[in-house]
């Protein structure tokens, strides 16, 4: 298929491009496979290249011979473009809402990019899953890394390296992959050096009502206790959850026949009851006219922080289990693809130094997300703007980034990275240039080729020049376990996520003009006016309230690195003086 | 130390308030004359100064002992469980003795003593001068003077002696209009804009039924708007919502009918009046013009401005609703913000943020002066007008310029300090947390102007901690009148030198004075923005805070640089000597 054929009009002269943050801008619109370009004739003015992948809805509108498309991004940006011409308008729109809805991922952009950098570092190979096991390895005598999945044959979603019990032969997995839900055979997901307790992962048990039992299955996972110690089973969904799971095949192991475990089910909310959240609370978020009684009440129906909540409190637990009380734990849900990850990669960060530093993270992503099967292509298929709402579409991977940034917020100096590379990770999960996030899964992306056919994100991160904007100044390497508060007081709606791009709102009689727009209602040349005076004032204030902010620390930093040099050469300078 | 009988209790154990496993540290309780005292097994002290205390409460008996509840007017709660009932009681007795004092003179500044000579202490009082700030805004001046009118307190009690009114407003229109307005409060100067030469001004509400008018009040009201040059209106901003408003207009009791006049005639869905009564008016105001007042379309140069900030009582028991709910153990995220909504407070917060913003744009904006009340105008007249300097004038923003605010905008003109802040045991109605709101307000600006401020949070709890400590003088008593009554400035010290010689620790470290020349802040206030405060409300409660402060190390590193700055020197000079020897040696 050739693109050529969804454009209809490559090109519209005068459209006028409104969004938040930056006056509006006149200029050329135009369309190519992969992108909306907006290009003002002025040299300094910024122009606008949106990917089409990025775009979640779109709405469109008439006055008279004007049309008024509304684009409403994947990131939550709200984007308004006036289009002179009826049928220009009608056009582009239809070529857009084509475009942004391709079915085959091999039309996707990352296919077609070509990289303007030089690739320093491939990242498709920085973080291969034998080097992982290498930074184990000199502690650990019990286990071992399998190729049993080498064909993705056992379980489809897992990689074809995975770490197992050295007790527990390739035969023995293929066993225990028929019991366990999708193939997912409990793996080894984390190992804490202080104590040598480990942290693994699953699928389901697929027990069934009439209680089906696996003699390895029992075998393997005792394999990972020491004489005499006992481990925690951790379920993310409810006890009634988890039995009602029993109809359909699924299910949870019986303490009687794993007698060194006890169970403990926490009640982590998975699908769309978290995409409705995420739904609610942008809704919420872009709604200006609501007063303080109104806002709050929608910030507690969307439930989000509620979910950020319960999953930082499983997350704590499992890392208390481990390092408190020096038992080993299993992590499952249902699949032991979403709510799963989010607990294993979380306890990780409260308990692993290293995967609070850039490279440590992006090393726990590609493990713990990445080569763990989370599905992307259908988790981030669609975000909070979309009207069809499918089961599989879910903000699973944003609330892990959330989770970490109130982790973040509480331990400002412990990460290596900040706010900005989370948001960036948030993005390209959503919509990128890099082929890191495509396909649902290990196998998924070998069929792609993605290796030899896209760059990786990790290939365009890692370079000085990009690391630089996400690196935290403050950063001090911390040690020890950090232990986060969950107390409602403590946790914070994720502003750079869900307000500030959204779209600011200022309460002064001219935001009401702001929202007139939305609310479609015509506007006049006194409305254009305000508008553009509105938008000065909101990026002066975005100005003040976080750019300089972070300005200034780097000046701090700067400043001091720059004195300290000073001092060492006055020094030498002394020594070789005296 | 009649009230103490008993002074030591051991094995006493301190909950942890928001463990649901009910962990406790054990230690001993001592009660002093003037602190409750409790040292765990760490020797860990915690210090409970007996006017902090806001209530104490005695639970039932349990099998581990008597539990013993103590809130305090700085939000911190504690759980004791003592022992024997008969030592929790004789504890429980005490405290509610030595909590609430009958007299002035039994408060704690008066036996406060930081050894220091009298000398001394009189300079700390002389520290911050009003009279100075008022020469700093540019006043007296060609429009503005210092009135006499007040220097007995003959005229209002709960006024500082010194007041500034407009020049060409005599003593007799003074006179007349202080009789016109509740407790005398007439409409006097609380800060000059320099550059845009308008003025806010404060006063509290009209006493007119529907009889009386007051000439006198009207011309004063007049001389305001003449004082500023640049602009021929002003404002006149009632802090109070407007159904309060009118359902006290309803009983005749307080509105002042010049208001309702010209309201009326700005707002043409008002029409509160009688046909017939304004043409009576207007009658009146035509004849009146003929002694030297405007005719009536000169008061259209008056515009009339409501913005609801609820009274003391709703403000009582919002922040009553905010405690309970954050109390709760095991709180869920849906609970916590039910309760934050229904508590009311951020609406409260919001409803004084957007006051102070409307008056600041009046000034910076459109240059009109603005005068400002409520109903005696002590509480939100004190908000709005001294949080809408803040916004207007960064010297405010400095440490010793908020220092100078408090002093002028809420010592000086009466907020009464001792009712509201509960210091001797009277009404409790009268405690309010008005001024505590200010604080929060400050410090929502401190969050969005992070760069704006040269204090910190830490300065802001401290002087909120000290409202209600009673150690320090400033905040004793209600109005400037009692104060000299009881002797303050001989009897006890002033907080602010102590505050001033901390300074390191209250500096914000991202403070530049450079970018805040002359700017006035337009904060924005979309719902969104105000955040609970929990650094305020939860300031004892350690477990529930960031374990890592951003500004401690940035502080910490303004201090290495410093360090290094000195170093650098040292060893440059030191250097230039050797060089210099050497230079010489041969």
């Amino acid at each position: 298929m050739e693109f050529a054929e969804l454009i209809k009009t490559p090109r519209v002269d005068n459209v006028v491009l409104h969004r938040p943050f930056y006056p509006a801008v006149e200029g050329t619109l135009c369309l190519t496979g992969h992108h909306l370009i907006l290009s003002s004739r002025q040299d300094n003015t910024e122009e606008l290249w949106l990917l089409h992948s990025n775009i979640d809805a779109i709405d469109k509108r008439f006055v008279g011979p004007l049309g008024t498309i509304i684009i409403k991004c994947k990131d939550f940006r709200i984007i308004q473009l006036d289009i002179p011409g009826m049928e220009e308008c009608l056009n582009i729109a239809s070529s857009i809402e084509a475009l942004s809805t391709l079915d085959s991922i091999t039309l996707m952009y990352p296919f077609f990019y070509r990289p303007m950098f030089e690739v320093i570092e491939d990242g498709w190979h920085s973080f291969l899953p034998e080097q992982e096991f290498e930074l184990y390895s000199s502690a650990i005598s019990e286990w071992r890394l399998s190729y049993v999945n080498k064909e993705f044959s056992v379980c489809p979603s897992y990689p074809p390296a995975v770490i197992v019990p050295k007790a527990i032969d390739d035969d023995a997995l293929r066993k225990v992959a028929t019991f366990r839900h999708g193939g997912r055979f409990p793996v080894l997901s984390y190992y804490h050096k202080k104590n040598g307790m480990v942290i693994m992962r699953s699928g389901q048990p697929l027990t069934g009502t009439n209680g089906r039992r696996c003699k390895e299955d029992e075998k393997l996972i005792n394999a990972t206790l020491r004489a005499g110690k006992r481990g925690y089973i951790i379920d993310t969904r409810p006890l009634n959850i988890a039995q009602q799971a029993r109809a359909k095949g699924g299910g949870f192991e019986q303490e009687a026949h794993y007698p060194q475990w006890r169970r403990i089910h926490k009640s982590i909310d998975r699908y769309h009851i978290l995409q409705e959240s995420l739904i609610k609370l942008v809704e919420s978020c872009n709604d200006q006219t609501q007063n303080m009684d109104r806002w709050l009440s929608k910030l507690e129906a969307s439930n989000w922080l509620t979910h950020i909540k319960e999953i930082l409190t499983t997350a704590c637990l499992a890392a208390q289990c481990l390092d408190r009380e020096g038992a080993s734990i299993l992590i499952h849900g249902t699949e032991g693809t979403d709510s799963t990850l989010q607990v294993t990669s979380l306890a990780q960060i409260i308990l692993e130094p290293r995967s609070r530093t850039i490279r440590g993270f992006e090393a726990l992503i590609e493990r713990e997300w990445l080569q763990a099967g989370h599905p992307f292509q259908q988790r981030c298929a669609q975000s909070a703007y979309c009207n069809s709402k499918q089961k599989w579409e879910s903000p699973v991977f944003l609330l892990f980034l959330d989770c970490v940034w109130q982790i973040l917020r509480q331990f400002p100096c412990s990460f290596e990275f900040n706010e900005n590379f989370l948001i960036m990770l948030f993005e390209h999960a959503y919509a990128s240039q890099f082929g890191t996030f495509l396909g649902n899964n290990e196998s998924e992306r070998c069929k792609l080729k993605l290796q030899q056919k896209t760059m990786s994100l990790w290939s365009w991160v890692n370079r000085p020049s990009e690391l630089s904007k996400f690196t935290n100044p403050l950063f001090e390497a911390n040690n020890l376990v950090i232990w986060p508060s969950v107390a409602p007081q403590s946790l914070q709606l994720w502003e750079g996520k869900s307000c500030i791009l959204c779209k600011p709102i200022i309460d002064s009689p001219g935001c009401c003009l702001d929202c007139l727009w939305v609310q479609e209602y015509v506007y006049t040349a006194v409305y254009i006016r305000y508008y553009l005076k509105i938008r000065r004032y909101i990026t002066s204030f975005y100005c003040d309230k976080n750019t300089k902010f972070t300005n200034v620390i780097l000046n701090c930093t700067q400043r001091w690195s720059s004195i300290s040099r000073c001092c060492e050469t006055v020094s030498r300078a002394l020594l070789r003086v005296t | 130390m009649e009230h103490i009988r008993t002074t030591k209790v051991e094995q006493v154990k301190l909950l942890d308030r928001f463990s649901t496993s009910n962990k406790s540290l054990t230690g001993t309780l001592y009660l002093t004359a003037t602190h409750l005292l409790f040292i765990d097994a760490h020797q860990k002290e915690t210090w409970i100064l007996h006017h902090h205390i806001a209530s104490v409460e005695k639970l039932a008996l349990t099998t581990s002992g008597c539990p013993l509840v103590i809130q305090c007017k700085n939000f911190r709660t504690v759980h004791f469980i003592v022992p024997r009932e008969r030592d929790c009681h004789d504890i429980y007795n005490s405290l509610l003795q030595l909590s609430k004092q009958a007299k002035y003179e039994d408060l704690y500044a008066f036996s406060y003593n930081p050894k220091q000579n009298d000398a001394e202490r009189l300079r700390g009082w002389e520290l911050i001068d009003l009279a100075e700030e008022y020469k700093r805004m540019g006043v007296p001046n060609s429009n503005w003077q210092l009135s006499d009118a007040n220097r007995e307190y003959k005229i209002c009690e709960t006024y500082p002696r010194e007041l500034y009114v407009p020049r060409i407003a005599s003593k007799p229109i003074i006179v007349g209009s202080s009789k016109f307005r509740s407790k005398g409060r007439f409409p006097v100067l609380s800060y000059y804009h320099q550059s845009k030469e308008a003025a806010i001004c404060r006063c509290s509400q009209p006493l007119s039924g529907f009889s009386a008018r007051c000439l006198e009040d009207e011309h004063l009201l007049q001389a305001i708007s003449k004082a500023n040059p640049a602009n021929r209106y002003m404002y006149v901003m009632d802090t109070r919502p407007r159904h309060r408003v009118q359902s006290w207009w309803a009983t005749q009791k307080d509105i002042g009918r010049i208001i309702v006049r010209i309201s009326s005639k700005i707002w043409n869905d008002e029409k509160i009046r009688e046909s017939d009564e304004k043409k009576r008016l207007n009658a009146m105001a035509n004849r009146a013009a003929g002694k030297g007042y405007e005719n009536e379309d000169n008061y259209s140069n008056i515009r009339f401005q409501f913005v609801g900030i609820e009274n003391i009582h709703v403000m009582r028991s919002s922040l009553q609703k905010l405690l309970e709910v954050n109390g709760t153990k095991g709180l869920s995220v849906n609970d916590f913000y039910s309760g934050l909504e229904s508590s009311g407070w951020l609406r409260h917060i919001k409803a004084v943020m957007d006051a102070a913003i409307f008056l600041a744009k009046a000034i910076a904006a459109e240059s009109a002066s603005v005068l400002v009340h409520c109903s005696d105008g002590w509480d939100r007249t004190s908000q709005v007008c001294s949080l809408g300097s803040l916004l207007l004038d960064p010297y405010y923003r400095t440490i010793r310029g908020f220092m100078v605010l408090i002093e002028k905008d809420w010592i000086s003109f009466g907020h009464k300090f001792s009712e509201r802040c509960g210091h001797l045991d009277g009404d409790p109605k009268e405690v309010s947390p008005v001024f505590t709101q200010f604080l929060e307000c400050v410090w929502h600006l401190t969050e969005q102007f992070p760069q704006a401020f040269e204090f910190n949070e830490a300065f802001l709890l401290q002087i909120h901690e000290h409202i209600h400590s009673c150690q320090f003088g400033n905040f004793i008593g209600n109005c400037q009148k009692e104060r000299e009554e009881l002797k303050l400035k001989e009897k006890t010290y002033s907080l602010w030198p102590f505050l001033l010689d901390d300074q390191k620790k209250y500096l914000n470290p991202l403070y530049s004075s450079q970018s805040q020349k002359s700017a006035v802040l337009e904060p924005n206030t979309v719902s969104f923005n105000f955040k609970f405060w929990r650094n305020m409300y939860h300031q004892f409660d350690r477990t529930l805070h960031p374990r890592q402060s951003v500004f401690n190390i940035i502080m910490n590193m303004n201090e290495q640089n410093k360090q290094l700055e000195k170093d650098i020197k040292d060893l440059e000079s030191a250097g230039l000597l050797l060089v210099g020897s050497q230079v010489r040696r041969p």
